[in-house]
């Protein structure tokens, strides 16, 4: 085993092995970003279909497709399979292939821990998707995954424990290759003040990883343990209280929440500035909002518990803590608006995508400002209106900032221009889609529809029929998202080193497909910066 | 396999991730089903575990022998620091979640079920009234005796402490580049952990057996073992980590220079000395 001898005939093999087994030993960026981008594709297709199997069921009142056991679980695994194995992976994927190419680095600083990231997570979804088929079913009381009801899971309650705890490992090393990444990996002359924003969201992203992802492998190994071991801490005859699991699921679940917020935050910053043709508006502000919503998202995890019981004290503190994050995230709308303002644009796919995030996300924003008033939270606490809110942002706001990412970056990573007219109308059938889907469920939430049950009163059958109908055209609407994606990747329109016309910084500097290694030697970055763009 | 890019250095493909991963799962669905009584389930776990050590051994090996032929520049060297402290500070927050339950159990419920919290009190368990330690208002009759600090945990203390200050010196002995008293004091370092390790088992058996404390103990047998035993099993991972290090430094790896091994196991012994200290403090003095 000598690496001197592999080091002197490097050159000979600069791009991949040969081989399928190239995807299983690979250590590269870009590989391993693939890797991760079709994974949460073919996660966010499985999700999916869960989605349309409980809307289907919800189109009329009374039970028709499924019986409720199965319900249940279908809604307790859409959500974790969206937010484990969709939204988290397709953050980093995007990641893996644009921190090295945006910083100027040939690769990831940790390269085997990044493989070892991304091959976590197969096994864990294997583990948590066969659950489906042991004795007993799946897991089917939420994915908040609270006791007791958690503790009454069959067979498949240890499985899913471990499974939790492999998505955690995969998220905490990926975290640690990312923040090791950007402290050590920038082109010399890059400072932190100069780096992309995508870049600023992702660093506090990991941060916010590292600090709440061993929380929540904390809390699943108390049920473990509560499970098998007689330990008493979720019981309160042993002294202990089935809202502490709560308090500590959600010291890590709202960290969470930003963790799938803020790359999406990032993605746009990007995004706008190229179609504007102008330099991000405020970018230290930026930053510094970003940081703001990430110590806000430890010091407001109680809002999610409002009706569990809680002394006042704690209702007002988490509802004003909670209202505060309202002002940083007002900079960042504030700033995306006035980078748009003047500006010369043009309104290609992802900043179509961009815009229907900073307006539909900033909807999902105001349900969660009124969410945050305790004393109303008594009526929506879990009902529809809770649904819509965080559809809201994760969907038409994480989702949505996705796939805005996976077509302004595809003509970089294929080399080849993705269709526009078919970009165009996958936009606006889903934008169209995703309100028919996700508003109504507003006005049935309000009237007191509760959440994660299969049947409901009567008088809520219209806005759901409606609801279903914008579901399926949701859900059929992404099966051109995956054709455009193929198309992409088969051929088209070659696309130049700088594929869109405003875009600044150090990736669009590489040839498009950008080669195996970014960049081979620290690239001199003083012509990026000259330009006053490193960051726009 | 390695190979440096101009002023950088990249890794070729590795099978030992994906062999790791492969571990893990084993090691998960063995556990998993015996827990839900399946026979062969610790034989999968043995499996499991036997592929996660040869994995241990074939990665840190490529590792060391990449770092050994002069493979690694600074830049690789500050990688792995970044990567060491951050890893650390995930230990940290996943004792945090443990720590977060005793103070919940402490500040908050045992209180609220024992009368602070008038409505719960006379709902559940009506005029009953507890006290830390407690094995909780379901099991008021229930007899246990509680661990003092006094004298095992106070000597594990010691002891803990002692060793944070025999690796720094091995640490001077490695920059001044003297290796008999480098390779001494580390082997000091690994007795005080083994002897650590050695008085907690005790501990634990006479908790168990003679003072009727186990996990069953209500929630403060549940913190108290979960705290103390995540722990030792911290302890015990360190403590090997020291062997092989002070193995290594047998061998001459290390230079004045350039020994971030070393320093990495360093880094982790002061953390789990660091959480001794909570416990110490939160556990068994602040009964």
């Amino acid at each position: 085993m000598s690496a001197v001898d592999h080091a002197a005939d490097a050159h000979h093999h600069e791009g991949p092995e040969p081989g399928l087994l190239r995807w299983v030993f690979t250590t590269n960026h870009k590989d391993i970003g693939t890797l991760y981008l079709l994974f949460s594709l073919m996660m966010f297709f499985i999700g999916g279909t869960m989605a349309l199997i409980i809307r289907a069921e919800l189109f009329q009142p009374g039970m028709q497709l499924v019986d409720p056991y199965f319900f249940n679980e279908m809604t307790t695994l859409h959500g974790l399979v969206m937010i484990f194995g969709a939204i988290m992976p397709g953050f980093v994927g995007l990641a893996n292939w644009q921190i090295p190419m945006m910083l100027g680095a040939p690769d990831m600083a940790l390269p085997r821990l990044n493989n070892w990231s991304f091959w976590l997570l197969p096994f864990a979804f294997t583990l948590l998707l066969s659950t489906l088929f042991m004795p007993g079913g799946g897991p089917a009381g939420g994915w908040t995954m609270y006791p007791p009801l958690m503790l009454e899971t069959g067979q498949a309650f240890p499985f899913i424990i471990f499974a939790v705890h492999l998505m955690g490992m995969s998220s905490i090393l990926g975290a640690i290759n990312i923040i090791a990444t950007i402290f050590n990996m920038r082109a010399p002359g890059m400072t932190l003040m100069m780096m992309p924003l995508f870049i600023w969201t992702w660093l506090i992203t990991a941060f916010l990883l590292i600090a709440a992802m061993p929380v929540l492998a904390g809390a699943v190994t108390m049920l473990l343990t509560d499970q098998y071991f007689g330990t008493h801490f979720f019981n309160a005859a042993g002294g202990g209280d089935p809202v502490m699991y709560q308090h500590i699921f959600w010291f890590f679940g709202h960290p969470e929440v930003y963790i799938m917020i803020l790359p999406a935050f990032g993605i746009v910053s990007q995004i706008i500035p190229t179609f504007a043709r102008k330099p991000l508006f405020g970018y230290a502000s930026m930053v510094y909002a970003t940081a703001s919503i990430a110590f806000l998202s430890f010091i407001v995890w109680a809002h999610h518990m409002f009706t569990v019981g809680m002394p006042l004290a704690g209702e007002l503190f988490f509802m004003y803590a909670t209202m505060l994050i309202a002002v940083p995230t007002g900079v960042k709308v504030f700033n995306w608006v006035a980078t748009m303002w003047e500006g010369s644009m043009t309104f290609e796919t992802p900043m179509l995508f961009a815009l229907a995030f900073v307006i539909l996300f900033s909807i999902g924003g105001f349900s969660g400002l009124m969410l945050a008033i305790a004393s109303v939270d008594f009526q929506y606490q879990d009902g529809y209106f809770v649904v819509a809110h965080f559809h809201y942002v994760l969907v038409t706001g994480a989702a949505f900032a996705i796939i805005a990412a996976a077509y302004y970056w595809l003509p970089k990573w294929t080399g080849n221009m993705y269709d526009e007219q078919l970009g165009k109308l996958h936009f606006w059938l889903s934008v169209a889609s995703v309100n028919v889907l996700y508003f109504p469920q507003h006005f049935v939430g309000l009237a007191g529809m509760p959440r994660r049950i299969p049947d409901y009163a009567v008088q809520f059958t219209e806005w759901n029929m409606v609801s279903t109908v914008g579901g399926f055209v949701f859900g059929f609407s992404q099966l051109i998202f995956l054709w455009i994606i193929i198309k992409a990747i088969r051929g088209g329109v070659k696309a130049d080193a700088r594929s869109w016309e405003g875009a600044h910084g150090m990736e669009w500097e590489i040839p498009s497909p950008a080669p195996y290694h970014s960049f081979q030697t620290p690239p001199d970055i003083s012509k990026v910066m000259a330009r006053g763009d490193a960051h726009s | 396999m390695a190979a440096t890019h101009g002023g950088y250095y990249l890794p070729h493909g590795s099978h030992w991730p994906i062999t790791g991963s492969i571990a893990l799962f084993i090691l998960a669905v063995g556990t998993a089903s015996y827990f839900q009584g399946a026979g062969w389930g610790p034989w999968a776990m043995l499996l499991g575990f036997a592929i996660l050590i040869f994995m241990m051994f074939g990665w840190l090996g490529t590792v060391i022998s990449e770092s050994v032929a002069g493979a690694y520049n600074e830049q690789v060297d500050r990688s792995f620091r970044w990567g060491m402290s951050w890893f650390i500070f995930s230990e940290v927050m996943f004792f945090a979640a443990f720590f977060g339950a005793l103070y919940y159990a402490r500040v908050l419920s045992v209180p609220w079920l024992g009368g602070v919290d008038v409505e719960t009190n006379k709902l559940l368990w009506d005029g009953l009234s507890l006290n830390w330690p407690t094995a909780g208002p379901g099991h008021a009759d229930f007899e246990f005796e509680y661990m003092p600090a006094w004298p095992i945990p106070t000597i594990n203390t010691i002891l803990l402490l002692t060793s944070g200050v025999t690796i720094t010196i091995a640490h001077h002995a490695l920059k001044a580049a003297d290796r008999e008293k480098l390779v001494k004091w580390m082997w000091a370092t690994v007795g005080l952990g083994a002897t650590f390790l050695m008085f907690q088992a005790y501990e634990f058996y006479e908790a168990w057996h003679h003072m009727n404390l186990t996990m069953h103990t209500g929630v403060y047998g549940s913190t108290f073992f979960m705290l103390t035993g995540f722990h030792g099993f911290h302890v015990t991972i360190g403590t090997i980590m020291l062997i092989v290090i002070t193995l290594r430094c047998m061998k001459g790896h290390f230079t004045p220079e350039n020994h971030f091994g070393f320093e990495g196991v360093a880094w982790y012994w002061h953390f789990v000395d660091v959480v001794w200290l909570g416990l110490f403090i939160f556990v068994y003095v602040l009964i």
